[in-house]
């Protein structure tokens, strides 16, 4: 028995008959190979490389290589004063830049110990929830067509363009926006923001119930992600997971409820996770959803941000910025929601200089992405496409 | 002193008293071996001075039904070019238990340095550790996989050390420009 055992160990298949004989089928080993997906794989969502050792179609472990990107933030940030980090944010997560360049304000206005007027609170938050949406469309959209599903990409696309328009509009540049700025905001919305930020989410609404039909109540989608990629609970917060991945997981964690931020704690949103009917709970559809039912929370919080942002006569939003920003001694690790989970700034001031001694950006995405080589093992290589999509990486993010 | 910072009255300070509490308890358990609290307004941290004591102390953080920091949040190297060392800085905190959260620095010495690897209590440390060895050059005792992650495997140097002199070609290719 003993021998037997140690058969089934050498990947000897061993058939046991009926009448208490055994066949032992020997050295049905196949050949690993080795298979390079990327940098240039379109699923991999930009210059990720993975190196996959795979069984036939069966991926036996998925090494990520990363790096392709790498432009050293870091060192960067050492080099210029505080407001010039600002644009270097929006490089790294550039789906999602109003998000980030909150999260680097917010670390650099806790040592600056500043007051920010509240007008402008308002207006960061409506962009960057605004920010949030055309994140996640970019997510679901490509997410779909990574397997097969080009339609709701156009449609995603289409309703992010007006996003992208709105925020064009207020900032000037279409994804690397420095709008938010340390202590206030590069300039006052126009007049007319309200209405037509109004006008966009009552035309939005419906389409998200839309989205929701093409993907997921659909069919082919459904049976390509659920149940693949199973991450558990505890193990997902052992990997640091945050965002929707670790909302996708069942742990009901959000930064804008459980270390609440700006205005958020004044405005009343639900944080998503999956039940268990749709999908099974820590599984790339339940990732998906999150996601999908995110963006109508945004919703909501952007629809009362409007009613209750004050109308200021002559306001400037630049009013409480300092002349010069030269934080005291000290030491903050700052970091907000952003689409793809946590975005952390590790910032040390030494008080004498307008630059950060250190600045290290924690990312979502890189944090995220570590967990691959657990979540690929014994994966079929169509459900690693699968897998990358529900992690959604933004490459600028993760590499820095 | 504390008490001044308690009475601030902000909810900050609150935080801090949090974070204290959790410190007393490390600190009954492992005495010398880690630093006095200290009680940063904006990042309250103690400092791991017995570097052997380390994954015990991450364990105990970790594991204890009073503590559980199931949660690293980030960990951080930095050059102290001053005192001669480098470090990491790992902010904790607790999902789904406490409320609490605190930062922990651990520090070696800045030429040959070596800390004791975590990545076995958090897997999250596991990436964060190759990252702090790429960009900084201590070495982590234990670790599974420490390869360079983010530079080329074949660059020379750790570009974010202070005194980080950046090679003149890689590849043929001239580097600064």
């Amino acid at each position: 028995m003993q021998e037997l055992g140690k058969a089934e160990l050498n990947s000897t298949r061993i058939i046991r008959q009926d009448d208490n004989r055994v066949v032992i089928e020997k050295d049905l080993d196949t050949e690993y190979m080795v298979l390079s997906m990327g940098p240039q794989h379109p699923s991999t969502h930009g210059v990720l490389r993975l190196e996959c050792i795979t069984d036939g179609e069966v991926v036996v472990e998925a090494e990520p290589y990363l790096g392709y990107l790498h432009r050293c933030f870091e060192k960067y940030c050492e080099k210029v004063d505080y407001p010039g980090i600002v644009p270097y944010t929006d490089r790294m997560d550039y789906l999602a830049g109003m998000n980030t360049e909150l999260a680097f304000c917010l670390g650099v206005e806790k040592l600056l110990d500043i007051e920010i007027p509240r007008r402008v609170e308002f207006i960061r938050v409506i962009v960057s929830e605004l920010n949030r949406i055309a994140s996640h469309l970019v997510a679901i959209g490509t997410y779909g067509i990574d397997l097969g599903a080009f339609t709701p990409f156009l449609f995603c696309f289409r309703d992010r363009e007006h996003i992208l328009n709105l925020l064009e509009w207020i900032s000037g540049a279409r994804m690397l926006y420095n709008y938010i700025w340390i202590g206030g905001l590069s300039f006052d919305v126009p007049a007319d923001f309200k209405k037509r930020v109004a006008e966009f989410v009552t035309y939005f609404k419906p389409k998200t119930r839309e989205l929701q039909q093409l993907l997921t109540e659909n069919e082919i989608f459904v049976k390509r992600t659920r149940g693949v990629g199973m991450m558990p609970a505890e193990v997902a917060i052992n990997y640091a997971w945050s965002g929707p991945m670790l909302r996708g997981s069942g742990v009901k964690w959000d930064l804008r409820r459980n270390d609440p931020y700006s205005i958020y704690p004044e405005l009343d949103f639900d944080v998503p996770v999956p039940d268990g009917k749709l999908s099974d709970i820590g599984d790339s559809l339940s990732r998906h959803l999150v996601r999908a039912l995110e963006i109508e929370e945004s919703l909501k919080i952007i629809e009362q941000c409007l009613d209750k942002m004050p109308e200021v006569e002559g306001f400037n939003s630049r009013s409480a910025i300092p002349k010069k920003i030269r934080p005291k001694a000290g030491e903050v690790y700052a970091r907000a929601e952003n689409p793809r989970g946590e975005v952390g700034f590790y910032i040390v001031s030494d008080g004498k200089s307008t630059k950060p001694l250190r600045c290290k950006a924690r990312s979502s995405c890189f944090v995220n992405l570590a967990a691959m080589k657990d979540l690929s093992k014994g994966q079929l290589i169509p459900d690693l496409v699968a897998i990358i999509g529900s992690i959604d990486i933004v490459l600028g993010e993760v590499d820095r | 002193m504390d008490n001044g910072m308690e009475e601030a009255g902000n909810s900050m300070s609150a935080a801090v008293q949090q974070s204290k509490a959790a410190y007393d308890l490390i600190r009954a358990r492992f005495g010398d071996a880690v630093s006095e609290f200290d009680a940063n307004p904006t990042m309250p941290f103690f400092e791991v001075l017995d570097l052997s004591k380390w994954v015990d102390i991450a364990l105990f953080m970790r594991d204890d039904s009073r503590l559980k920091f199931n949660y690293m949040a980030c960990l951080s190297g930095v050059d102290y070019l001053e005192q001669n060392q480098l470090g990491i800085v790992c902010n904790l905190e607790s999902i789904g238990h406490h409320p609490h959260r605190i930062a922990v620095k651990v520090k070696c010495q800045r030429d040959g340095g070596s800390i004791p690897s975590v990545s076995c209590v958090w897997h999250t440390a596991n990436w964060h550790e190759r990252e702090a060895y790429d960009m900084y050059g201590m070495t982590f005792d234990g670790h599974p996989d420490l390869r360079r992650i983010l530079c080329p495997e074949d660059w020379t140097g750790f570009p974010l050390r202070k005194d980080y002199q950046v090679q003149e070609t890689y590849h043929g290719i001239k580097v600064p420009y």
